[in-house]
């Protein structure tokens, strides 16, 4: 007997594990009849997984702690047994913001200090002529992309809510937005980056594994008392979508994945662009500059998969920084629980073998994050730009 | 007096005829102040220059993550919005995810009184769906009579049947291999067209 699941699902390309999971017969083989159901909203995703229209869902990494500290919607707990992916985002600016940038810039470009600073250079400019300030998209309030975007612009000196605007907009939308020159730059993950290179309208400045080292990205997310109900299903899903992972990473499955996501049900964009996004080679420039990293996107690498509890309390750390929510010591600890190693060494049989220490983030900038002294790391950050660049 | 004044109600909605039918309902149940948003360009600095109570959007709109955003203190946003229902009406949540509609309150507005809207709205969504599916259903009978006659017409030609022997010939085939009239009456025409 087969056990019928609904997955909700964003057409990006770190939903691959998921989809290869179907597709490949990763989740027929351990027992799952797994419907994937795209959406268009992380709202949408959000809702349907809290009021259980969906028994699982591909979201970003904020968002179940949201949910289960109830902030900007319902209090549903949520829980978290496998990190979809690690990294995956890039941050990028119209031309016309990259040549002031460069103009601007003291150093490396590669160094996002350098940019942030030059970022801090160009708006203050912008401010003494008069000009309307810069205007930056990124995908969701609780997102990733938003943190990414402020922890790179506050380094250099740049206030992310008085210094320029940030707005929501949908990945899809992004590549208008900025030929319409609606945005200056955005942050979002693949493939839309690289669709906006191609079209000539923007250009990469930095991977967001510039930005952390190591941040989770997506995660697969499930109601707490749909995971305590029904332990082994959860197992099969987690072992099914991990070894789905660690297919869709291999060089040689690289085509074939990238033909199954290019389908219409799934992304619906060029196999050639998703498949640039799989080796982590991505176009940076119109020029066809290439840039090469092997961080760009970590699918079950170094164990990318585990859940770890530092990443969701450097997310409630985010949280609380850009007065999402008020800085509590039980909201902090109600956060780390979601996401949960436990369930996802326990999936599996070599579950001694399985790494579910933590990891460090890897911030290019302040001070190394410690979730046993939170207040020590907002006080670090509080001595700004200024301060001395302690790699984590 | 200002607190009995009609709520102001902007609808966001890419279908022009379904955000019809909803401000048409509103304003028959009352609510008169009712703005359709159909451009989700620049959608929040829209929200802002129209500044209303309850945003109404549906749910195939992407552009509801737009949305999410007034939850947070910035700067820009200047009127940030409340939960959409109250934490313990799961119901409400419920029924409006099914129908593919969800309702937001901006700061100040009392929570009871966007319950008769949210409702109003859900029947509406629910209503619209009725009819897109019922058009649907008659756009795909038509398409199949049209093909049953063509099928007709093959069989008729080919077995030398009349017209009443080559329906009865398509019906009694559709009803053993448990398949509509419509699909034989289409593998008739597709295998005539392979013959040709």
């Amino acid at each position: 007997m087969t056990t019928p699941l609904q997955i909700g699902f964003i057409p990006l390309i770190d939903a691959a594990a998921l989809i290869v999971a179907v597709e490949k017969g990763f989740t027929h083989a351990e027992g799952l009849d797994v419907k994937l159901v795209r959406e268009v909203s992380w709202s949408n995703v959000r809702d349907k997984l809290n009021i259980g229209l969906f028994d699982a869902a591909h979201v970003l990494a904020p968002i179940p702690i949201a949910s289960s500290l109830g902030l900007g919607h319902i209090k549903v707990p949520i829980v978290v047994p496998l990190t979809l992916n690690l990294n995956g985002n890039a941050i990028t600016v119209s031309p016309a913001l990259h040549a002031v940038i460069t103009a601007e810039i003291d150093g490396d470009p590669l160094d996002p200090m350098a940019t942030a600073r030059a970022l801090s250079r160009v708006v203050a400019t912008r401010r003494r002529n008069g000009g309307e300030p810069l205007t930056f998209g990124m995908t969701f309030p609780f997102s990733t992309h938003n943190y990414l975007l402020r922890f790179w612009m506050a380094a250099g000196g740049v206030d992310p809510d008085e210094d320029v605007r940030l707005v929501v907009l949908p990945p899809p939308f992004m590549v208008d937005s900025i030929a319409s020159g609606q945005i200056d730059g955005f942050c979002v993950g693949a493939p839309w980056n690289s669709i906006a290179v191609d079209r000539g309208v923007g250009r990469i400045l930095h991977f967001g594994s510039d930005i952390m080292q190591r941040a989770a990205e997506k995660v697969l997310a499930i109601r707490q008392p749909w995971a305590d109900k029904n332990p082994q299903t959860l197992a099969a899903l987690v072992r099914a979508v991990f070894h789905a992972a660690e297919f869709a990473e291999a060089p040689d499955n690289r085509n074939e994945v990238a033909r199954i996501l290019a389908r219409p049900e799934y992304i619906g964009v060029d196999a050639g662009v998703i498949l640039r996004t799989l080796e982590g080679r991505l176009k940076i420039a119109a020029d066809g500059t290439i840039r090469e990293s092997s961080r760009y996107m970590m699918l079950a690498r170094e164990d990318a998969s585990t859940p770890d509890p530092l990443q969701a309390a450097w997310l409630y750390a985010q949280m609380v920084r850009w007065r999402q929510t008020p800085m509590s010591m039980e909201a902090l600890k109600a956060a780390q629980v979601v996401f949960r190693p436990d369930l996802y060494q326990t999936a599996f049989d070599d579950k001694g073998t399985r790494q579910t220490a933590s990891k460090a983030i890897g911030a290019f900038a302040g001070p190394a994050f410690d979730p046993t002294d939170i207040e020590g790391y907002f006080a670090a950050l509080q001595t700004g730009h200024e301060s001395p660049e302690i790699p984590c | 007096m200002a607190a009995e004044s009609s709520p102001k109600i902007a609808i966001v909605d890419e279908s022009p005829i379904r955000a019809a039918i909803l401000e048409e309902g509103l304003r028959e149940a009352g609510f008169t102040d009712v703005v359709r948003i159909n451009e989700m360009q620049s959608l929040l600095s829209r929200i802002y220059a129209l500044d209303p109570d309850v945003i109404v959007i549906d749910l195939e709109n992407p552009s509801r993550d737009v949305l999410e955003q007034m939850f947070q203190v910035s700067r820009a946003v200047r009127r940030p919005i409340a939960m959409f229902v109250d934490q313990s009406d799961a119901a409400s949540i419920q029924a409006s995810v099914d129908a593919g509609v969800s309702a937001y309150i901006v700061d100040g507005l009392k929570k009871e009184r966007l319950k008769p809207i949210l409702d109003l709205c859900i029947s509406r969504f629910n209503a619209f769906a009725k009819l897109q599916d019922e058009l649907d259903r008659t756009k795909s009978a038509l398409e199949d009579r049209k093909v049953i006659e063509r099928a007709k017409g093959i069989l008729m030609k080919l077995k030398g049947l009349t017209e009443d022997e080559a329906y009865v010939l398509l019906r009694s085939t559709a009803m053993r291999e448990k398949k509509k009239i419509g699909e034989i009456a289409q593998s008739i025409l597709t295998a005539s067209e392979l013959l040709k």
